[in-house]
């Protein structure tokens, strides 16, 4: 089945929108990759014993991070949506 | 605390709940709960992933395994922050296809299959249990811990008493009516209200912790360096491995599918819900390790660390703080076990008890039947849930730690997952597969995760050896893969055969035609232009018997509701519109939203006396779409045409413009022309009028009028020559002449022109002995003009003037060709335009419109006229056919 030819090129504000939702495509890869990067740390570096706290802190701070990143896209995608009426996935 | 009073807090905070509930069904009846569709309670209600496991649990964890516990979270968080790829779609369809349920959803995907439904209801109730085992528990804990001073008051059955008040408050919330979307505006703002509390009353004892017993943030820190919980070691098969579980968990439990996308009111709260919960879960885990580390600091050996929360600030003496920490305890556990048992009973009733019933007892039909069964069923649901949580809360013996049962749910429901992915992203899915893959993947967790967790109910032998000593079937070392840890193990090989059971599955099976249409509705889900699929075809069945249909499963009011907003939307009036197929459509996506997919597809299909699509449906919709295509190519085609017609008109309008201004320099020429003459007759009959004139000066008088008034008749006979010519309306005389004879004839008429001049003329007579069929005094006038021009313009000193005859096929062409210096390159162009005169001074009484002439005369006989360049000399070339042609002459 033919489908309707799509343009090739978009204009401005449709485009900007298309890479903030491949931004939100790739936020949580990025997530998946901080989040298991203590999984290659060695355990025995400066002693096992304050590994852990900053460990935690790290995990927090990514997770902080995450948040954030998301807070902004969202709302920047909300902003979009109210401009532009319609977008396929 | 007195026992006494917690009970009479607890009592008072249901009861507050209660009236929360109440106040928001109130308003949400009549139309004024904005607050519901706000993001916030979206956000909060979600939270409800945080159950009496994570309260509780999590401190026990961390007290056990470190930093494992934000696993749980994390995964979720990667889900959340990822919105936009997976949780949009997955609400968008569960709106538009007003899914009721997770088995609702695979059921609809798979060709609304009753049976995929049956069995996601079977294994979510399997994977629920534990997990509500796990609530009652940590309640009954917590009950134990403040009645540990007064024993005798409260005892062994203290799970009890909580499972039924529990089932109580469910029924009368959550089964009051059949809503069309199975929406529970009163639960979900009580549990908004529960999440508030549990995530105030954790930061409150966190707070306590890290400020009040340990002194600061560094120094906690510090804590946590020498604690025994820093020995904790980072497994990467648990670390990823609850990660992705947790993941999967977030959507395919069944209580937070209901929130996510059942209880969701508008799309837009997911995009706030997509950053708020990550920092809900992140402020609920926050103090989990300072709670832990210092509960371990500071409590007895033996205390169970699952319980710090709750002992740690009653053993310090902060008994108010206690009491708040028990109600977020108590929050934690009640909410999650609601929602949960709201979702497991709208399963139980929509995909096991209403189809059974269709099955057994389809005759009898009277308003409301249906209704009341799925109302009852469901209420039945709740408590058989309840009493199953609570039966294996008794089996299991109640002593395994809380995050352990909480993750044997996380893999079960874990399941669900390829399915749900392979249905909304790949088309190729189909039900079959689904059906493999469900069944491969839940024996597996079966066999090597729920069994082994009753302790009692695998034989240690089994365990150990495998059944009937078959090594490799070991239930926690499958094909030999001891080494893995238990979880792990049992997550990695039921997902992975799962996804090869569904995928093979699905590549060697061919799905049926609703089947087909429902994969394309929910992968293309955003393509606005996609119709949505059209499951009936023109009414065989007519609007009452649908209507008694839908008033059997809405009851009477809202049936009747239902039917006159359709009439209405077809313009008429009463309760029966016409039974199209989009109202048959839409009444089955209304039923759909009480009773399921499945089901109200079968309703309706008995109704209308046919079970499926068939293919001529597919035909009609298939050929809907190309119709639609072809519209657009046939617009696109008038487009590109009417362009064409716009560019045709902009250039006659041209034409137009260029021909007003060429007429407009025409009529002056015509009048200078007509001028000139008319001056000098009108100069010399002054003279004749004034009389007293000498008779010399009479005569030449009236041969100056007579000359002039020749030429005047002259320029206007050409001039009404050349508008009937160009007006196509000459009558032509037709003859077979012969061309030497006709040139003769021109150059005998020519000669009287300037008859002074000595012309040599070279001929070829033998070539000229054609015989032309044309109008041979046209023909004539043509060649005395080109004669005459020459004999007028040739400024050679020898004049000459060669005519050249030749014949080409069926076309004559005679050459006039002279030896003068030509007419330049520039006015070649114009001299067949009228008044055309190139040079003033040899004018001979010609008013410049010979040319123009002869050019019409020729199109008239379908012939052309045309310069020559290059002869040495004015050239011409007079082209026409042999024999004219009828068609042309007219």
């Amino acid at each position: 089945m033919k489908r309707a030819r799509a343009p090739l090129f978009l204009e401005r504000r449709s485009y900007r929108r298309r890479r903030l939702g491949d931004a939100a495509r790739l936020l949580p890869v990025f997530g998946v990759i901080l989040i298991l990067l203590p999984l290659m740390w060695s355990p025995d570096a400066t002693g096992a014993a304050r590994l852990t706290a900053w460990e935690g802190v790290y995990l927090f701070a990514v997770w902080g991070a995450l948040i954030v990143v998301a807070a902004i896209l969202s709302r920047a995608l909300a902003a979009n949506d109210a401009a532009t009426s319609d977008w396929d996935g | 605390m007195p026992f006494n009073l917690l009970v009479l807090f607890c009592f008072a905070y249901v009861a507050l709940l209660f009236g929360v509930a109440f106040f928001a069904e109130r308003r949400a009846a009549i139309g004024k709960a904005r607050w519901l569709r706000s993001p916030l309670i979206y956000t909060l209600s979600l939270s409800i992933y945080c159950t009496a496991w994570t309260f509780y649990g999590a401190v026990g964890s961390a007290a056990r395994s470190g930093l494992e516990y934000l696993t749980i979270y994390l995964g979720p968080t990667l889900v959340f922050v990822g919105w936009w790829v997976l949780l949009r779609k997955l609400v968008r369809i569960g709106r538009q296809n007003q899914v009721t349920s997770i088995a609702d959803l695979i059921s609809s995907r798979y060709g609304k299959s009753n049976l995929l439904g049956a069995m996601v209801t079977m294994l979510a109730v399997m994977a629920a249990t534990p997990y509500i085992a796990l609530q009652l528990q940590s309640v009954t804990l917590s009950f134990g811990v403040f009645a540990s001073q007064t024993p005798e008051v409260w005892g062994q059955a203290t799970g009890a008493w909580v499972a039924g008040g529990l089932a109580v408050f469910t029924i009368i919330f959550g089964t009051r009516k059949l809503d069309a979307r199975e929406q529970h505006h009163g639960i979900v703002t009580a549990i908004a209200v529960e999440a508030v509390v549990k995530l105030l009353a954790l930061l409150a004892v966190g707070a306590f912790v890290v400020w009040g017993l340990a002194g600061g943030v560094a120094a906690v820190l510090d804590r946590i360096g020498t604690s025994p919980l820093a020995e904790w070691e980072l497994q990467p098969g648990r670390w990823t491995g609850l990660i992705m579980a947790s993941a999967m968990a977030v959507i395919c439990l069944p209580r937070m599918f209901h929130v996510l996308v059942v209880e969701n009111t508008d799309e837009a709260q997911l995009g706030p819900a997509s950053w708020a919960f990550p920092a809900y879960l992140f402020a609920m885990s926050l103090f989990i390790v300072p709670i832990a580390v210092i509960g371990t600091d500071r409590m007895p050996p033996g205390a169970n660390p699952d319980l710090f929360v709750l002992t740690l600030p009653l053993a310090e003496g902060q008994g108010a703080l206690a009491l708040l920490a028990f109600l977020g305890g108590f929050s934690s556990a009640t909410s999650m076990v609601i929602v949960e048992t709201i979702a497991l009973a709208t399963m139980v009733s929509n995909h096991m008890v209403v189809p059974l019933w269709l099955r057994l007892a389809p005759a009898r039909a009277q308003p409301g039947d249906v209704r009341r069964l799925v109302l009852l069923s469901r209420r039945l649901a709740i408590m058989g849930v309840l009493a199953l949580g609570y039966g294996y809360y008794r089996l299991s013996g109640g002593s395994s730690a809380l995050a352990a049962m909480g993750l044997i749910a996380f893999v079960g429901v874990a399941q669900f997952m390829p399915v749900i992915l392979g249905g909304i992203f790949w088309r190729g899915a189909t039900r079959t597969g689904a059906a493999l893959g469900l069944l491969t993947g839940g024996a597996v967790w079966v066999w090597a995760l729920f069994l082994p967790s009753f302790g009692s109910v695998m034989p240690p032998e089994v365990m150990a050896a495998g059944p009937w000593g078959i090594g490799w079937l070991r239930p926690q070392a499958l094909l030999g893969t001891a080494g893995m840890d238990p979880m792990v193990h049992a997550l990695f090989w039921s997902l992975a055969l799962n996804t090869g059971a569904f995928c093979l599955g699905s590549l060697l099976t061919f799905p049926g035609p609703v089947e087909r249409m429902q994969g394309a509705a929910f992968v293309h889900v955003f393509d606005t232009g996609a119709v949505g699929p059209r499951a009936w075809g023109q009414g065989r069945a007519d609007a009452e018997a649908l209507l008694i249909l839908a008033q059997r499963i809405l009851g009477d009011d809202d049936a009747l509701q239902l039917f006159e907003a359709e009439a209405r939307a077809q313009g008429r009036t009463g309760y029966l519109p016409d039974p199209t197929p989009e109202v048959f459509a839409r009444v089955e996506r209304h039923l759909a939203g009480s009773i399921g997919a499945a089901a109200a597809h079968a309703m309706i299909a008995d109704l209308t006396g046919r079970a499926t699509v068939t293919v001529d449906d597919l035909m009609a919709m298939a050929n809907e779409t190309a119709a639609i295509i072809e519209n657009q190519a046939r617009l696109e085609a008038q487009q590109e045409e009417l362009t064409r017609t716009a560019r045709a008109l902009r250039d006659a309008n041209e034409k137009l413009t260029q021909l007003s201004v060429q007429k407009d320099a025409f009529l002056s020429q015509v009048s200078h022309e007509l001028r000139t003459p008319m001056t000098s007759i009108r100069a010399f009959s002054d003279i004749l009028a004034e009389g007293d004139v000498p008779p010399e000066m009479v005569a030449q008088s009236g041969r100056v009028i007579h000359e002039e008034t020749i030429r005047l008749t002259r320029l206007l006979d050409d001039l009404l020559d050349l508008s009937v010519l160009e007006a196509g309306t000459v009558q032509l005389n037709l003859s077979q002449s012969n061309l030497s004879g006709l040139i003769d004839r021109a150059l005998v008429a020519a000669g009287q022109v300037q008859p002074d001049r000595r012309f040599v003329i070279t001929r070829d007579l033998a070539s000229e002995q054609i015989f032309v069929r044309s109008d041979a005094d046209r023909l004539v006038q043509v060649f005395i003009n080109l004669i005459a021009n020459a004999r007028k313009y040739c400024d050679a000193a020898a004049p000459e003037l060669r005519v050249m005859v030749r014949q080409r096929g069926g076309r004559v062409m005679v050459d006039f060709i002279d030896n003068g210096r030509g007419i330049a390159k520039e006015a070649q162009g114009l001299i067949f335009e009228k008044f055309a005169r190139l040079t003033d001074q040899t004018r001979a009484g010609g008013a410049g419109l010979g040319l123009a002439i002869c050019r019409e005369v020729m199109a008239n006989l379908g012939g052309a006229i045309s310069y020559l360049p290059g002869q040495g000399g004015a050239a011409f070339r007079v082209v026409l056919p042999l024999r004219i042609d009828r068609m042309a002459a007219e």
